[in-house]
């Protein structure tokens, strides 16, 4: 009984309903098998032609103490051998659940991509828990693919920044509670950019535009950041429907499109962009926050800056979500529960650099230390937020024809 | 060498004697069981796919079954320039790895036959590579290439190259990549047919006076041909679909994209499977109409 279940999501739907109905081996073939059927031709239906509402697995997290986190690469606090993270396994001495923590998600669209199928299905995708970003956990919501959390389970839910509230797939966040907020702006090479330029700091998205530097900027391939940078310096407000506009973003994309075509952005790339920032192949580049604190740690150095353009950042955040078909809600929530505590976030943050979405994690974080309660960049004050904008949620029309466009400028013509 | 048996069935083969069919067709079935699971079904699940319709939800990524054949317009017509510059690198990358490649292998298996060990020692050379994994390889590629790298320095202070312009992301530095990748594949096939050529032969052309060019063309190169047409194979048909070398990740730029990677963004970024299947049936069809031409010009046709 207590064999670790596969890997395969199909597999282990098998094997869960194998294991629930204890039946005797020959009704227990013969439900497999017209299980392994009905799923195979299920696999094969278009997905999207399933009308009906998903409904929630039956939650079993009473009798079975274990939950399956998928999450992002270095977005936990590890130990100083990096074998264990501190803050999961007090939880799990703490709650008495079995965490198997996984890192599974790499990017958005290709995670997306692997799990959409059982989605779809309603079946469960190997994980009880997940943080996509949240344009995905926008999609996820809309399409009806995760469950609704019980609030009584999640009491500190009240330590939720106010300013994660009230968009427009998730106003009251009933089916997705941030992890870490992300801000994007500009990281820099303090030095190069000096010696290419001769200017201290980049301040606007234009200061990207010199030609002193040209071939050496870079640009996230996360649309929603560069873009929304780029609309945010011509002055659109990327949080408003009317502002907004597809001629809006089809004007900022003709803008970005020639910048890429006379080579003054040499680097369109997601989470390796660090790569060239760090070897040097760009001076400054579309950036997230806590990856400039990190690798002034890894090179141990204080090379790399990070600015917010004049014009504003973009603020984004990774959420949790408990997909239609886990079977462990009640252990995820409580799982939230624990990373909604101040202290437990307070050193959390210490350790990723990102944006903390839990109020009073900045005053536990003077305890531990006191200089990290004061970078703007995890503890961002009302001030500094004031500067950050979300990309406005965007509807399935709308998200195809926007990132088919960024796309097909990122294959060239 | 895996490859001899790829380029040297030059002999007319014996047919088998009937009675053996019914033996011959049971031991043919576990290829053919393969075959039929793991080639014929994502073949025909792709070609559906390619066939697909979006669905009425106009959510991104949501398609339903239907017969859109326009799909394969529609791709054409987007992205010929990528198709095109997909064969176009995959043809120049072919003939300078057998530029290169002719040379080795002459070298590895005709003039240093008489040295077991030098011979020996080359072969593992060229096969060296493939021991370190390739994604890695083209890191380092990138980053020998990179901006700051000395090479780029000393072009662009030699004036070779501006002083805002950089080699990675250009096309010469993905062909450059794509050679180098398959290197070994050209000089394999190559030299198992060198290593078999007969001195003797050359020793006659000599004697019928015949100059080391003429030898060469009348003699080495036509029974080296096979080699040469299994090479060429074996590089150009992955070249044509390589997504890493030109991706922005490695080597390319948003100039030097491929049909792999516009098969690549279109199946991950844009969620839009029917392009995604549709250029991937275009590209299989493409090279096997190029092969199938490229072999019968050539006249080994004993390889189809």
């Amino acid at each position: 009984m207590n064999k670790p279940l596969p890997e395969d999501p199909m597999m282990r739907d098998l094997v869960k309903m194998a294991r629930r109905h204890q039946m005797t081996r020959r009704t227990a073939l013969a439900g497999a098998g017209a299980a392994a059927t009905t799923l195979a031709l299920a696999a094969c239906s278009p997905a999207g032609s399933t009308s009906t509402a998903l409904t929630p697995a039956v939650d079993v997290s009473d009798s079975e103490k274990t939950l399956v986190w998928h999450n992002w690469p270095a977005y936990m606090d590890e130990s100083e051998d990096g074998k264990t993270y501190p803050t999961l396994a007090r939880f799990e001495e703490q709650s008495g659940i079995k965490v198997e923590y996984k890192i599974e998600i790499d990017d958005n669209n290709s995670y997306y991509g692997k799990v959409k199928d059982q989605l779809a299905l309603g079946q469960d995708i190997g994980a009880d828990i997940a943080c996509p970003t949240e344009w995905l956990v926008a999609r996820l919501v809309n399409l009806g693919y995760v469950q609704t959390f019980d609030a009584a389970n999640i009491p500190n839910k009240a330590n939720l920044a106010p300013a994660y509230l009230g968009n427009s797939f998730d106003p009251n966040r009933e089916k997705s509670l941030p992890w870490q907020g992300i801000l994007s702006g500009i990281g820099y090479n303090k030095k190069a950019y000096k010696a290419a330029t001769g200017k201290d700091a980049p301040t606007t998205m234009s200061d990207l535009w010199a030609p002193e530097l040209k071939g050496r900027v870079g640009v996230l391939s996360e649309m929603r950041d560069t873009i929304g940078l780029i609309l945010l310096e011509q002055g659109i407000d990327i949080t408003s429907d009317s502002s907004l506009t597809l001629d809006a973003f089809m004007n900022a994309l003709d803008f970005f499109e020639g910048k890429v075509t006379d080579g003054q952005i040499a680097k369109i790339k997601g989470n390796s962009y660090l790569e060239d920032l760090k070897n040097g192949d760009t001076i400054a580049a579309v950036a997230w926050s806590g990856d400039i604190t990190v690798i002034n740690a890894e090179t141990d150095s204080d090379n790399f800056g990070f600015v917010f353009p004049e014009s504003g950042a973009t603020i984004s955040a990774d959420s949790f979500v408990v997909p239609m078909g886990a079977t462990h809600k009640k252990n995820a929530e409580a799982l939230i529960n624990y990373y909604y505590d101040p202290v437990n976030a307070a050193e959390l943050a210490a350790w990723v650099n990102y944006v903390t979405p839990v109020v009073g994690a900045k005053e536990e974080a003077v305890k531990l230390d006191p200089a990290l309660a004061e970078n703007q960049l995890i503890f961002p004050s009302a001030e500094t937020l004031a500067k950050t904008h979300a990309f406005r949620a965007l509807s399935g029309s709308e998200e195809q024809k926007f990132t088919a466009a960024f796309q097909k400028i990122l294959l060239g013509a | 060498m895996a490859f001899a048996a790829f380029g040297q069935n030059a002999g007319p083969s014996t047919v088998a004697p009937t009675k053996s069919g019914r033996v011959a067709w049971i031991l043919l079935l576990p290829g053919l069981m393969y075959l039929g699971l793991f080639f014929l079904t994502p073949l025909f699940s792709l070609i559906i796919t390619s066939l697909q319709v979006p669905d009425a939800s106009g959510e991104i990524g949501r398609y339903q079954y239907g017969f859109a054949i326009e799909n394969y317009w529609l791709v054409i017509e987007s992205y010929w320039p990528h198709i095109i510059r997909s064969f176009a690198y995959a043809l120049a990358a072919t003939v300078l790895a057998l530029l290169i490649s002719y040379p080795l292998a002459y070298f590895i298996g005709v003039k240093a036959r008489r040295r077991p060990l030098l011979q020996g020692l080359m072969l593992t050379l060229v096969i060296a590579p493939f021991f370190i994994s390739f994604l890695l390889r083209t890191i380092a590629w990138k980053q020998i290439f990179s901006n700051e790298s000395w090479i780029v320095n000393s072009l662009q202070s030699s004036g070779l190259l501006a002083s805002d312009q950089y080699l990675v992301g250009t096309p010469f530095m993905v062909i450059f990549g794509l050679t180098y990748a398959f290197i070994p594949f050209m000089t394999l096939p190559i030299y198992s047919t060198l290593e078999r050529l007969d001195i003797r032969y050359l020793e006659a052309g000599a004697d019928l006076y015949a100059g080391p060019a003429t030898t060469f063309r009348k003699i080495t190169l036509p029974l080296s041909m096979p080699g040469i047409i299994s090479g060429t194979l074996l590089t150009f048909i992955p070249i044509a679909g390589d997504y890493v070398n030109a991706s922005r990740d490695f080597l390319g730029s948003t100039e030097t994209a491929m049909i792999g990677n516009v098969v690549e963004t279109n199946y991950l970024q844009i969620n839009d499977y029917p392009a995604a299947s549709a250029l991937s049936v275009l590209l299989m069809l493409a090279i096997l109409l190029l092969v199938t031409f490229y072999v019968k010009r050539s006249g080994t046709d004993d390889l189809l």
